[in-house]
């Protein structure tokens, strides 16, 4: 009887050893290799730190504009592939019609203090950056379009 | 050696602890990143959000979410009057594209992002009959991909509704706080493309963290906390009426 029940037990714990990961139980109840495996995947968007160490002179404009807390991917999309290289990806060209509108197009839901214009009226088709530089935003401010062009365009 | 059956049962527990500690083997070597450094959190700030979804963009783009699918989205909401029972909500597309103007008048509008909680009592992780899903010893609510079944007792038991089977793996997939940019110092995607500073990612265990002084210093409260799942996204100035 001891016999079998030895032999039932080495079955068992040999059936375990197979199908139990080796890692499972290292951290808790789950396969604690997991972690490692998640953390592995490839990053997309390199962070802003990134882009400020090459584009300094980008960055000495924005810092001093009221786009300075918006983070460079933001709009010109997940670029880590070209802080990685910069010769292995060009950003693509960034499209002010669609970009400005998608914070800025008026909607009741906005809080009221954020600006907001309605797009179609405000500009009458005259793209954005004729007027309003995107990483100095302000007419005015530190890299603006020429004062002729800001008063044929604003509000 | 006389086996009994009495003996035989105090062996057997004996026996399977010192088998696990034989095919543990050796922990691995610890990298730069310590778990036990950190216990993440999130902080959303209703009142700055406005509705661009750029952070739904991000986060497809940073987690290859397949179209359709979303770890995190927003949601837009209207309460006509007080008292009002139920709030209008739309949320098209997750809100990735923005949203129309509102066509309703009067009344509160505002919007509120939603992702996984990362809740530290987490109603998901008990229900994984196989131990696919988990809280990380830094306190991320995950999901092994190669250990999923499938099975959707999660997607039922969340409820926050912020997990999805994934059409492409037929696995469970949710928000992971971008757990592969966390571990090597980053912030997550949607943090990081927010442009108003709406997202912001939390280190509990860090009291110099800003987004962690906030919440020190200001009320901030998290969904559902009838349900005690000790959720760790803090929203700012949310209304009552947000489920």
């Amino acid at each position: 009887m001891a016999a079998v029940f030895a032999a039932g037990i080495l079955v068992f714990l040999l059936a375990r050893s197979i199908f139990v990961p080796r890692t499972f139980g290292q951290y808790g109840h789950y396969r604690g290799a997991a972690l490692a495996e998640i953390a592995a995947k490839p990053v997309m968007f390199a962070g802003h730190r990134a882009c400020e160490g090459c584009h300094t002179e980008v960055f000495d404009v924005k810092t001093k504009g009221v786009h300075a807390h918006v983070a460079c991917e933001a709009c010109h999309g997940p670029l880590a592939k070209h802080a990685d290289d910069p010769t292995a990806l060009q950003p693509p060209k960034m499209d002010v019609a669609v970009l400005c509108v998608r914070c800025h197009e008026a909607n009741k839901a906005k809080p009221a203090t954020f600006p907001q214009v309605v797009s179609a009226e405000h500009s009458g088709g005259v793209p954005c950056d004729t007027c309003h530089k995107p990483h100095s935003p302000r007419i005015g401010g530190a890299d603006t379009a020429s004062a002729e062009k800001a008063s044929g365009g604003g509000k | 050696m006389n086996i009994t059956r009495r003996r035989l049962l105090y062996l057997l527990p004996a026996a399977a602890i010192a088998w696990d500690a034989i095919i543990a083997g050796t922990p691995e070597a610890a990298p730069n990143y310590n778990m036990t450094d950190h216990w993440w959190g999130f902080l959303i700030d209703v009142t700055k959000c406005i509705g661009c979804g750029t952070c739904v963009q991000a986060c497809q783009a940073e987690n290859n979410v397949p179209d359709g699918y979303y770890r995190t989205w927003v949601e837009r909401y209207h309460v006509a009057g007080w008292p009002e029972e139920n709030p209008t909500v739309d949320s098209p597309e997750g809100g990735k594209h923005g949203f129309p103007p509102l066509e309703k008048e009067g009344g509160k509008n505002f919007y509120v992002p939603k992702m996984c909680n990362h809740c530290a009592d987490s109603p998901c992780t008990q229900v994984c009959p196989v131990g696919a899903t988990f809280v990380s010893p830094d306190g991320v609510v995950l999901v092994d991909q190669k250990y999923c079944l499938g099975c959707r007792y999660c997607i039922q038991a969340c409820p926050y509704g912020c997990r999805f089977i994934n059409p492409q793996t037929m696995t469970a997939s949710k928000c992971t706080l971008c757990y592969h940019r966390i571990t090597k110092g980053l912030t997550t995607a949607c943090s990081e493309t927010c442009p108003t500073g709406t997202r912001q990612l939390v280190d509990l265990k860090n009291p110099n963290d800003p987004a962690h002084k906030f919440i020190e210093t200001h009320s901030v409260q998290v969904l559902k906390p009838h349900l005690a799942t000790q959720a760790k996204v803090f929203y700012y100035g949310l209304d009552g009426s947000v489920r």
